[in-house]
């Protein structure tokens, strides 16, 4: 008979620290190379559009004539894509999340 | 006789995030049939194909579900280049079953989580959650995600595990051994755990068989039969047996799936000791023309896509179907004769995910 296998181990965690975190006084801890927000370096961009073809959610607009670049964060899965297309390397996923939005506004760079 | 009543489970219940409904007829507290429904959730993936380009479709094809998202890539990858004739570098199959048995271990860790909290052992429940962190947190660190990984594409792998990595993912790996070690002991050897799980909602071989039943379901019911025998990925050099178990019920699948998690830890470890140097890719050029039926073992148990092309970028034909579908017949098999208390932890021993289900 086994009547409560557990306890061992319920014991040995009654006396040490819980394994969550005090989010958000306590920020998350950001894992080096995780898929997070999309930066942008717009001072090396070409305008050459290939993000914004390739983007499987249509998250970015590319106007090539006012030079412009817009991203829905909203829309961004961070897949990543648009950074292996990159011709000039200028496009980087950060490994932060960035802020909570409140409106569907497009960033505009 | 007694009188009969219907009463319906879910589509939304306690149990169960998502949604599937089952009228289960009643007589007393006896389940004498269940009806299920399912269509809840349908999001008409077969028809998103045609308007996407087939490199494109891996992002898709990885959020059919949330659990076994990088097998699905892997299966929708596999099939394409087989239509296309691409030999993949050996460094990307390794890679694929080390990130798919990852994928694994976190999905029966959270399965396990499920079910205790299915038959009421909310501390076990914690805990095995606790444990499946750890992976997640490695899944992170190796592939960018936590849950839908994003590191297959078709052609190869998109990231590589640097030796560094792959070192700090071993040591870590030893630590959540010893974790699942304590936390399988509980399940297998508790008699409050056993009371719920042993000679509940028994399958026969023949019955798993006939209904179809596939991954742990199956081989809880005696038939030792697992997709990744096709040796797909680097399985064909690995040392691998499915696991089985005679009995059938409740408890022998959960038996499958606690000790499919030191099996798949001991295929990482070969993976990583066998790994080659070399490429992770190669470039894809052309379209798919052509069919193919691609065939991967998931964590829930075989999932079977259909591919065909015809030559343009699009694919004209896609269909995915996965083990949560092939097991329902089982589940429904199970219900009818189970006590109505029971059909929680019954429901739960297919490890159901309907939003797969429904693609």
């Amino acid at each position: 008979m086994a009547f409560f296998q557990m306890k061992k181990m319920i014991l040995a965690w009654t006396f040490r620290k819980p394994v969550t975190t005090s989010y958000p006084f306590e920020p998350r801890k950001i894992c080096p190379g995780s898929r997070g927000r999309l930066d942008v370096k717009i001072s090396d961009c070409i305008f050459c559009t290939l993000c914004d073809k390739r983007c499987p959610t249509q998250a970015l607009d590319v106007d090539k004539a006012n030079k412009k670049w817009r991203i829905d964060r909203l829309r961004c899965i961070s897949c990543g894509y648009c950074v292996e297309v990159c011709p000039k390397k200028c496009l980087t996923l950060t490994g932060d999340h960035g802020i909570p939005t409140v409106t569907k506004e497009m960033e505009t760079f | 006789m007694g009188h009969r009543t219907i009463i319906p489970f879910g589509p939304q219940h306690p149990v169960l995030p998502e949604p599937i409904h089952i009228d289960l007829v009643v007589e007393d507290e006896k389940v004498v049939e269940a009806v299920p429904s399912i269509g809840f959730i349908h999001r008409g993936l077969e028809r998103l194909v045609e308007k996407k380009d087939f490199v494109e479709f891996v992002y898709i094809a990885e959020r059919i579900c949330g659990i076994c998202s990088f097998i699905h890539g892997q299966t929708y990858c596999q099939g394409v280049e087989e239509i296309m004739k691409i030999e993949v570098p050996t460094r990307a199959k390794y890679l694929r079953t080390i990130w798919g048995e990852l994928s694994r271990i976190h999905s029966h860790l959270l399965w396990a989580g499920l079910m205790a909290d299915g038959f009421g052992f909310e501390s076990l429940f914690m805990h095995s959650w606790r444990v499946r962190e750890q992976v997640l947190d490695i899944i992170e660190a190796t592939t960018g995600g936590r849950v839908i990984f994003g590191s297959c594409k078709v052609g190869g792998a998109r990231r590589d595990i640097s030796p560094e990595q792959m070192t700090w993912m071993l040591k870590q790996l030893e630590v959540v051994e010893k974790e699942m070690r304590l936390i399988v002991d509980v399940f297998m050897n508790d008699d409050s755990v056993k009371h719920r799980l042993c000679g509940v909602g028994v399958i026969s071989k023949a019955d798993a068989i006939s209904l179809g039943a596939v991954g742990p379901t199956l081989r809880g019911s005696g038939v030792a039969d697992d997709m990744r025998l096709l040796k797909y990925a680097a399985f064909g050099e690995l040392d691998f047996a499915p696991i089985s178990r005679t009995d059938g019920d409740s408890y022998s699948r959960c038996a499958v799936r606690c000790d499919e998690l030191f099996q798949s830890l001991d295929i990482i470890r070969q993976a990583a000791a066998k790994m080659p140097t070399g490429e992770i890719a190669v470039k894809v050029t052309g379209n798919p023309s052509g069919e193919f039926f691609s065939r991967v073992e998931q964590p829930r148990g075989e999932v079977v896509y259909y591919i065909k092309g015809n030559g343009t970028k699009n694919l004209t034909r896609f269909r995915a179907r996965t083990p949560t579908f092939a097991n329902v017949p089982a589940l429904v098999k199970m219900l009818a004769g189970c006590e109505l208390a029971d059909v929680p932890v019954l429901v739960l021993t297919i490890d159901p995910c309907i939003s797969c289900t429904e693609r």
